[in-house]
């Protein structure tokens, strides 16, 4: 037997690419996050914008999110890489640096998968808000609560309950949305798998690797979501 | 922004919209028999058939569509006995692996979305047809399927938008659609805004498209929710071909 078998290429030995394969799914999963948290952040701004901003700002998010949701994700990858690049070096070169400044592909992809995801966090939490029953707040309001409490206490506590199914569904919907940041050069899994198919030239074990990672990761995601969902909601009649 | 640029720029980028289109199709054509295969097996197939329409979605929902495309595209030729059989004609082809991964993933989506639509007609209404002495296959043709389509149309749509993002996935394997050429042109020129907001424009105006014929569809099944007068003055039109 002249080429390695799959367990032996998966394996910790000298071989083995198992060590470079986990480190390339903490790095999937930091793409994911940083991109999950600027997502989020954003999307809460415009959710907030859509539901009780000016008629300018709710048609900014309005545009936003159609414009978002209307063209791929790959687009918007190139979108920031390149024009991330050439826009750092503009600067660079501005400051009186010389040559062509490459904006990290972990800067560019979490950022795009940010900007793409803070469309899918808007709806999630406008629909959310939107569950909130007048009478709830009307309630606080009769109780005498200032606006800051009423957020506090009664608006945000219920806005998460409603969102949280919502924001599960984005997550891993950017968990592998992830992936495509391979374009950039970001050594996370599918990078981390064609490199590896490339240089043993067993493509099938390394894509098949990389797939068997995700499918853990959503499926772990997919527990722990469960959880969260279960103790939010609990004193709710079901 | 430079507009001539950008015009030309529409024009170089407009000759990916048949590959764009015809992937798309293609896969939605070749994913709504999967979607309902496997909503089939999950609904009404035995025991281990559920078993494998579940694990079917589980693997399609659970990884990148990406990764699939490798697999598919790099991984399958890695054995000899697929490179000697007859479907390596087809695998071969980065167009048809395209198309491959693209329906198999929307198949999993897809059947989801079907699955809710047939789930959605009222047990009720499947007795009244058996009360009337319509065989399962009429009553299915007849009651359950119609209802079932208007259900799941809206959700279907959706999953189009998708699926015509999705294509854009296929440039990575060397395919020339928008995104392919959008990816070219940037690397050609270094005019990022400009080839962006172009490729950009060319997607929301095929998914405009598709939201209204989708919406015009949906409108045109759902006659029986609209008030009567509605109905009446559309009936009145296209017997008089005019309004009256």
């Amino acid at each position: 037997m002249d080429t390695p078998g799959f367990f032996e290429l998966m394996s910790f030995g000298p071989e083995g690419w198992a060590p470079a394969l986990l480190r390339a799914a903490m790095m999937t999963l930091a793409i994911a996050a940083t991109g999950y948290v600027i997502g989020s952040t954003l999307g809460a701004f415009l959710a907030w914008g859509k539901v009780s901003g000016g008629r300018v700002i709710r048609g900014f998010a309005e545009t936003y999110t159609t414009v978002l949701r209307g063209i791929p994700d790959l687009l918007v990858i190139y979108l920031f890489y390149f024009g991330g690049s050439l826009l750092l070096t503009k600067i660079m070169r501005g400051l009186g640096g010389e040559g062509f400044f490459d904006l990290p592909g972990f800067a560019a992809g979490s950022i795009a998968i940010g900007v793409v995801s803070a469309a899918q966090h808007t709806e999630v939490f406008r629909g959310a808000y939107r569950a909130v029953t007048p009478g709830e707040i009307e309630a606080a309001v009769a109780m005498g609560m200032a606006r800051p409490t009423l957020f506090r206490r009664i608006i945000l506590p219920l806005t998460a309950r409603h969102a949280l199914p919502g924001m599960g569904n984005v997550w891993q919907i950017t968990l592998k949305e992830s992936a495509l940041v391979s374009v950039t050069g970001v050594v996370e899994l599918v990078r981390q798998a064609q490199i590896g198919a490339g240089s043993t030239r067993q493509p099938f074990y390394f894509f098949f690797a990389s797939a068997v990672l995700f499918l853990v990761i959503t499926w772990i995601s997919g527990l722990v979501l469960n959880r969260a969902e279960r103790h939010f909601s609990r004193g709710l009649e079901r | 922004m430079d507009f001539q640029f950008f015009g030309e720029t529409i024009l170089i980028l407009s000759a990916g919209i048949p590959l764009t289109l015809t992937l798309a199709s293609l896969s939605v054509f070749i994913g709504i028999f999967i979607a309902i295969g496997i909503a089939s097996a999950r609904l009404w197939g035995p025991v281990w058939m559920q078993k494998i329409a579940r694990f079917y979605l589980f693997v399609f929902r659970g990884t990148p569509l990406l990764v699939q495309i490798f697999i598919i595209y790099y991984g399958l030729g890695q054995f000899e006995a697929i490179r000697d059989s007859a479907a390596w004609i087809v695998l071969r082809e980065p167009f048809w692996c395209a198309v491959l991964a693209l329906a198999l993933n929307t198949g999993a989506y897809g059947s989801e979305i079907v699955r809710g639509g047939l789930l959605s007609v009222p047990q009720g209404q499947i007795e009244a047809a058996r009360a009337c002495g319509m065989s399962p296959r009429l009553g299915f043709m007849r009651i359950i399927l119609p209802q079932a389509v208007r259900q799941a149309l809206p959700a279907y749509g959706n999953e189009l938008i998708l699926l015509c993002k999705a294509t854009s996935l296929a440039s990575i394997i060397t395919l020339m659609e928008i995104t392919g050429l959008a990816a070219k042109l940037i690397s050609e020129t270094y005019r990022v805004i400009e080839v962006f907001a172009a490729a950009g424009l060319i997607y929301l105006a095929i998914n405009f498209i598709l939201t209204r014929i989708v919406s015009f569809t949906d409108y045109r099944l759902t006659a029986h929710l609209r008030p009567a007068s509605e109905v009446l003055l559309e009936i009145d039109e296209n017997l008089t071909g005019a309004n009256p």
